[in-house]
C-alpha cells in the first residue's frame, strides 16, 4: 500500500513538470493567436493553422525539414542543459557552435587525404573538439579565477564569431558570396536513404547522431558517478566539496562537454549538404540562443530537450509557412518567448495542479 | 593632438550607453534581482523611442525631440522590466528564464511590429541631435574639444545619471533599503522594510535606465534602427560585474570598455594604429579580450550581491 502510494507520487512529479509544460505552451500559442488577431484579424485563424500544423503541412517532406531543423537546436539545447545540471548557464554555446562549424567545414575542405566515410567522421570530431576548446576557457575562468560564466562565455561568442570571419578570410574563403567554399562530397554527411523516404535533400543521418547523444547523456547524467557529482556541484557547490568531490574539475569537464556538443551541432549543420555556408558576418549565430529555450522547455532533462528542439523546430516550419498569409515569421519567436516566459511560472502552475488533485483526492474522500 | 580628441569624442558613443544600462542593471542586482534582461529592455526602449521620433520628426526635431524620446524610451522601458520584476518578485521564478524571455521577445517584437505596419524591419531617422560645438563651453582648451564638441547632449544626461545613482545609491535612506534587499533580504524584512515594493523599485529602475540606454547607443551611431544592440545590454551586464557593483568602478569599466572598443571600430582613423598590418577582426576582437584578461585579474574577490537571484519568501528564514 506504502510503496504504491510512493509510486504515485513520482508519476505525478513527471507528470506534473510535463503538465505545467503543456500549459505554458497553451498560452504562448494562445498570446500568439492574439497577435494575429491583432494584427489581421481576417487572415489571423488560417495563420494561427499554419503554424499549428508546422511541419505537417508539407507531407513527409515537412516532417524530414523539421527533423533537419531540429538537429542543430537539439544539439544546443543539450549543451545548454547539461551545463545547467551543474549549475553553470552556458550561454556561450553560439560561439561554441560557430567554432565546431568552422572546423568542420575546414576539415571538410583542405584534408583532403581522407577519403570515404572517414572524412565526414574526422570532421565531426573536429567540431567537437573546437566547441569543446571555447567551452574549455570559460570553465577554467570559473574554476581558477571565479570569473561569472556568463560573461566569459558571452566575451566567448563575439571572439569565436571574429575569429571565424578571419579564419575563413584568409583560409576558405569564396570571396565572390563573401562565404565559405563548399565542402568536399566525402565530407557530407551520408543521407541512407533518409531523403529518399522522406523527398528532402535536407535530411540525413545528422538527426540519428542528436538522438544518439541525447541517449549518451542521459545516460551519464543519471546513471554513472560523474553525473551524480555534476548534479552535486549543481545543487551545492560547498556541500559537493565537503563530499570529496573536485568541485573544479566538475565545472570544467561540464563546459568542456557542453562546447563539444555545441561544437557537435555546429558540424551536424555545415556538413548536411544542405546549401548553407559559413557566412563572413558580424551576427552571432541564433542557433546557440535557440538552444536555451530549447534547455529550458525541456526544463533541462536531456528527453525532454529532445521533444522540445522538435516542437521548435516544428512550429518554425510553421512560421515560413506563416508567410503565405502575409504575417512576418517572427511572431514564432514571439510565441516561443511567450512560452518560456510562462514556463518560469512553472512553480505557480505546479501549485495549481496540487491543489486540484488534493481537491479531487478530498472529494473523492468524502464520497 | 587631434586624434586624442577623435578618440575621447569617439569613446563617449560607446562609453556613455554603457554607463547608463550598466546603471540601471545595478539598482536591479543591488536590490536582488539578477537582470539579465538588459539586452531587451534596451531594444525595446530604442524601438519604441526611434519609432516615436520617426513618426514625429516632421513636426519637432532638435534636442526637444531628443528628450521627449528619451522620456519615452525610459517610459518603455520600465513598462517592459515590470514583466520581469513580476515573474522574479510576485511569481518567484528563475530570473535567468524570465530575462531570456524578455531578451528573445524584443527584437522578435521590433522586427513583426515594424514589418507589419511599415513592410520593412529598418526604422529610419534622421539625425537632428548632433552637436558640433557647444556655444561657449566649446572654446575652453583641452576640455573643450574633449566633452563639448561634435557631440550629443546624450553625453551629459548619461554623466548625470551617474552622479545621481552614486549618491542615490550611497547617501540616501532608499539606497540603503536597496542595498539590505540585496544583501539580506530576510533582516531588511524584519526592520519593516517592504522587499518586494524596494525590489521592484530597483527592477523598475533598472528598466527606464535600460531603455534610456538603447535609444542613446542608437542615436549616435546610426540612422536607422534594425531591431538590435549589438548585445550592448550583455556587454552591460559585463561592466556591472567587472565594476563589481559599485557606481565609480563601473563609470571606469564603461570608459575602458569604450575605449577598447573604439580603437577596434575607428582605428582607420587613427594613424598609428592604421599603419600596422593587423587584421580588422583583430581589432574587434580586442575589447572582449581584453575584458576577458581584466575579469581572470579581478573577479577572486567578488563583491555580488548576497542576495542576488533568491526569490524572497517571507517563511525562509
Amino acid at each position: 500500500m506504502k510503496a504504491k502510494a510512493k509510486l504515485n507520487l513520482i508519476n505525478s512529479a513527471w507528470g506534473v513538470s510535463f503538465l505545467s509544460a503543456v500549459m505554458a505552451i497553451a498560452i504562448g500559442l494562445l498570446f500568439g493567436l492574439v497577435i494575429l488577431l491583432v494584427s489581421n484579424a481576417s487572415e489571423a485563424l488560417s495563420g494561427f493553422a499554419a503554424i499549428i500544423q508546422g511541419g505537417f503541412a508539407d507531407g513527409a517532406k515537412g516532417i524530414g525539414d523539421v527533423l533537419y531543423n531540429a538537429t542543430p537546436i537539439i544539439m544546443t539545447g543539450l549543451s545548454v542543459g547539461f551545463a545547467f545540471k551543474t549549475g553553470l548557464f552556458n550561454i556561450g554555446s553560439s560561439g561554441q557552435f560557430t567554432m565546431g562549424a568552422f572546423a568542420a567545414v575546414y576539415v571538410g575542405i583542405k584534408w583532403t587525404f581522407l577519403s570515404g566515410s572517414s572524412h565526414w567522421i574526422v570532421a565531426l570530431l573536429a567540431a567537437c573538439i573546437a566547441g569543446a576548446l571555447w567551452g574549455l576557457l570559460p570553465g577554467i575562468l570559473k574554476a581558477v579565477a571565479n570569473v561569472h560564466e556568463v560573461i566569459s562565455s558571452i566575451m566567448m561568442n563575439y571572439i569565436g564569431m571574429y575569429f571565424v570571419n578571419m579564419l575563413i578570410v584568409s583560409n576558405i574563403h569564396d570571396k565572390i558570396k563573401n562565404q565559405s567554399l563548399p565542402v568536399l562530397k566525402s565530407a557530407i554527411i551520408p543521407k541512407a536513404g533518409l531523403d529518399k523516404i522522406f523527398g528532402s535533400q535536407n535530411i540525413n543521418i545528422g538527426i540519428l547522431i542528436a538522438v544518439l547523444m541525447v541517449v549518451i547523456i542521459y545516460f551519464l547524467i543519471n546513471k554513472t558517478t560523474f553525473g551524480y557529482e555534476l548534479k552535486a556541484c549543481g545543487y551545492s557547490k560547498d556541500a559537493s566539496k565537503y563530499a570529496g568531490i573536485n568541485a573544479r574539475r566538475n565545472i570544467i569537464l561540464s563546459m568542456v562537454i557542453a562546447g563539444a556538443l555545441s561544437g557537435l551541432g555546429g558540424g551536424l549543420l555545415y556538413l548536411a549538404g544542405s546549401g548553407k555556408y559559413l557566412q563572413v558576418v558580424d551576427i552571432l549565430a541564433p542557433q546557440g540562443f535557440n538552444g536555451i529555450s530549447v534547455a529550458l522547455l525541456g526544463m533541462s532533462n536531456p528527453i525532454g530537450i529532445l521533444f522540445a528542439g522538435l516542437f521548435i523546430a516544428h512550429i518554425t516550419v510553421g512560421g515560413v509557412n506563416l508567410q503565405l498569409y502575409s504575417f512576418a515569421p517572427e511572431v514564432i519567436d514571439i510565441i516561443i518567448a511567450a512560452i518560456i516566459y510562462c514556463g518560469a511560472f512553472a512553480l505557480l502552475f505546479k501549485n495549481i495542479i496540487f491543489k486540484f488533485s488534493k481537491k479531487k483526492v478530498k472529494e473523492d474522500e468524502s464520497i | 593632438m587631434n586624434t586624442i580628441y577623435f578618440i575621447s569624442q569617439q569613446t563617449m558613443f560607446f562609453a556613455i550607453p554603457l554607463l547608463i544600462v550598466a546603471l540601471g542593471g545595478m539598482f536591479s542586482e543591488r536590490s536582488g534581482i539578477v537582470n539579465i534582461a538588459l539586452e531587451g529592455i534596451m531594444v525595446m526602449g530604442a524601438f519604441i523611442s526611434i519609432s516615436f521620433i520617426s513618426i514625429f520628426q516632421d513636426r519637432l526635431s532638435g534636442q526637444l525631440l531628443l528628450i521627449l524620446a528619451i522620456l519615452v524610451a525610459g517610459l518603455s522601458g520600465a513598462i517592459f522590466s515590470l514583466l520581469h520584476a513580476f515573474a522574479s518578485i510576485n511569481m518567484k521564478a528563475d530570473q535567468t528564464i524570465s530575462g531570456t524571455a524578455l531578451n528573445m521577445f524584443a527584437p522578435a517584437f521590433a522586427i513583426f511590429v515594424a514589418r507589419m505596419v511599415q513592410g520593412v524591419q529598418q526604422i529610419q531617422f534622421s539625425d537632428t541631435f548632433h552637436i558640433a560645438k557647444v556655444p561657449i563651453l566649446g572654446d575652453i582648451p583641452l576640455i573643450g574639444p574633449i566633452l563639448f564638441q561634435n557631440c550629443y547632449i546624450t553625453t551629459f544626461i548619461g554623466i548625470t545619471i551617474a552622479i545621481i545613482s552614486e549618491v542615490v545609491i550611497n547617501h540616501t535612506k532608499f539606497g540603503l533599503r536597496l542595498r539590505a534587499c540585496g544583501e539580506y533580504p530576510q533582516a531588511a524584512d524584519s526592520v519593516g522594510i517592504n522587499v518586494y515594493k524596494i525590489r521592484y523599485a530597483g527592477v523598475i529602475i533598472s528598466g527606464t535606465l535600460a531603455g534610456i540606454g538603447g535609444l542613446v547607443f542608437v542615436v549616435p551611431t546610426s540612422t536607422n534602427f534594425n531591431a538590435t544592440v549589438a548585445g550592448y545590454g550583455f556587454l552591460a551586464l559585463a561592466v556591472l560585474i567587472f565594476g563589481q557593483w559599485r557606481t565609480k568602478k563601473i563609470f571606469v569599466a564603461a570608459f575602458f570598455f569604450g575605449i577598447m572598443k573604439t580603437f577596434a571600430s575607428a582605428y582607420s582613423g587613427i594613424p598609428f594604429l592604421k599603419g600596422l598590418p593587423i587584421s580588422n577582426e583583430v581589432y574587434k576582437m580586442i575589447p572582449y579580450i581584453a575584458t576577458l584578461i581584466v575579469l581572470a585579474f579581478f573577479s577572486k574577490s567578488s563583491q555580488a550581491p548576497r542576495a542576488e537571484g533568491i526569490p524572497y519568501d517571507k517563511g525562509i528564514r
